[in-house]
């Protein structure tokens, strides 16, 4: 009988998925650092396990300590939120192997999809469209540069085993190629990964779309609609929509049924991403990657189909057998609240002095702080995401706008000023961005 | 004389200079860590490392001094 939940995260999303598993009758147990002690996600849940100091391998990624949490406080379900131990298929087989119930999908789908080089093959065996790229891990400078110059520069380097943007680089010519891939050996080695380096060819101009799917119990897959996640700082995600203003019909069926695929190829079980690049020029699209977990900006698409993911997440681990339905209708807007300066984008942690949401028809906020809190330097910078959602493309800016300007925050330096700055960018407003908007944003 | 300071509550997670090097303007000094992001930390300024007021696994605060180059 599934009636408690660990959620083994910090931050927004333990607080959002708290909510839900209370939501649903069931025992909420958080686990936490010293640094955390103090934030609303601890206090919200119905019982909270300190794991050990704020350094993240003592604390949120400790699989054992995590367990040792779950044993004490009888939870009988693991929710990893994202980031952290999201995507360890080790720690997926530890909570199972613990008798308890793994909130994701199985651990081997996240194991074949967690390696960038494999996924893209499995991919690409399933008839899903992939970028020109290198289908074995490439381990030197020398190899790299005979690869780039059989794909043709430029092209992206990255860590197969790294995500979150984290030491990717575009290289142009051998130079840069030199400098991008020590640069993305670097991360490999950094966050434990083996030293196996993924080359693609780069799309210039190119729109970061995602599709979000749920892997039923009866092992049916449906594709929920789009995202997209075009406006990026260093790889990251800053704000996300759905739907995607530069994708047609026609290419949104093509890609939601690319996704169905994809998942039905590791026979996925709960809430996965596709992520695609989107050339919207040529109307054609690629896959990225697929994030085998709850994605950051799951609220637009819960804004835009009414469905509670956590809910579902939670209800198909538990291994009840039921449909959906895909339906939506509306936009929706995330703006992520980061602490950081408006200009550099460089992490700005801090107390918080002031710190007043907005509310609103269409406004959602899922915040991880709140007055009197600290913004420390050990996690990452997200402090919130404010969430609105409106009839059209233009009643959502409109929203955004006025929820922007009406969200008080004091303290450590934040990015508002930049959300306000881009709700006000004529290529923001028209819908016809890249990836590139940001840094165009900032070359004057 | 220019003294380098921290711009942010960091970790220091790599030290690329030592004592007495000579730098040239631009070149990073030490690597910090905030937030899940590496920041490098350039000198401004051409001469010489006179001091090094940080080590690897510091924590710094925001103004902290790091290095002095001559």
């Amino acid at each position: 009988m599934l009636d408690s939940v660990l959620i083994a995260n910090r931050g927004e999303i333990a607080r959002r998925i708290i909510r839900t598993v209370r939501g649903m009758g069931l025992r909420a147990v958080a686990v936490h650092s010293e640094a955390d002690a103090d934030l609303p996600f601890v206090r919200e849940a119905d019982d909270a396990v300190l794991l050990g100091p704020a350094n993240p391998a003592q604390s949120y990624l400790d699989i054992d300590k995590v367990l040792q949490a779950a044993r004490t406080t009888g939870a009988r379900a693991v929710h990893p939120g994202y980031g952290f131990l999201a995507e360890n298929a080790a720690f997926a087989r530890a909570v199972i192997d613990a008798g308890l119930v793994w909130i994701g999908p199985d651990p081997e789908a996240v194991e074949r999809m967690g390696d960038k080089i494999n996924a893209r093959n499995l991919m690409e065996a399933a008839g899903v469209p992939v970028a020109a790229g290198t289908r074995e891990p490439v381990s030197d400078l020398a190899q790299a540069e005979r690869a780039a110059k059989e794909i043709g520069y430029p092209v992206m380097v990255k860590a197969s085993g790294g995500g979150g943007g984290i030491g990717m680089g575009v290289a142009r010519d051998d130079d840069s190629l030199a400098k991008a891939f020590e640069q993305a050996c670097r991360a490999a080695a950094r966050f434990g990964g083996e030293p196996a380096i993924l080359l693609e060819r780069y799309v210039e101009r190119a729109r970061h779309v995602e599709v979000q799917i749920l892997g039923l119990a009866d092992g049916t897959v449906v594709a929920l609609g789009e995202r997209d996640c075009s406006v990026q700082r260093r790889h990251q995600k800053v704000v996300e929509e759905s739907p995607s203003p530069g994708v047609t019909p026609e290419l949104r069926e093509r890609m939601l049924a690319a996704a169905v695929r994809a998942g039905e190829a590791v026979a996925y079980r709960g809430a996965g991403t596709v992520e695609c690049l989107v050339d919207a020029d040529a109307q054609d699209f690629v896959f990225l990657e697929m994030n085998t977990r709850l994605q950051v900006e799951h609220p637009v698409t819960e804004l835009v189909t009414g469905l509670d993911l956590v809910e579902h997440q939670i209800r198909i681990a538990a291994g009840e057998v039921y449909s959906v339905e895909p339906r939506s209708s509306g936009h929706a807007i995330e703006f992520r609240v980061y602490a950081e300066d408006p200009r550099r984008f460089l992490p700005g942690p801090g107390k918080i002095g002031v710190w007043e949401e907005p509310e609103g028809e269409g406004v959602r906020v899922d915040s991880g702080y709140t007055a009197g809190n600290t913004v420390t330097p050990f996690y990452d910078p997200l402090m919130a995401k404010l969430c609105v959602a409106g009839a059209t493309r233009e009643e959502a800016l409109e929203r955004g706008r006025a929820a922007v300007a009406a969200f008080r925050v004091e303290g450590p330096k934040h990015n508002l000023p930049f959300c306000a700055e881009l709700l006000d960018h004529p290529e923001f407003v028209s819908g016809d961005y890249d990836t590139g908007l940001v840094s165009r944003m900032r070359k004057s | 004389m220019a003294e380098v300071h921290a711009e942010m509550v960091a970790n220091v997670w790599k030290i690329v200079v030592s004592e007495g090097d000579v730098v040239d303007e631009g070149d990073t000094l030490v690597i910090l860590e905030s937030m899940k992001m590496e920041i490098p930390v350039l000198t401004e300024d051409a001469g010489t490392v006179t001091k090094l007021q940080v080590k690897e696994g510091d924590v710094v605060q925001e103004g902290d001094l790091i290095a002095v180059i001559d």
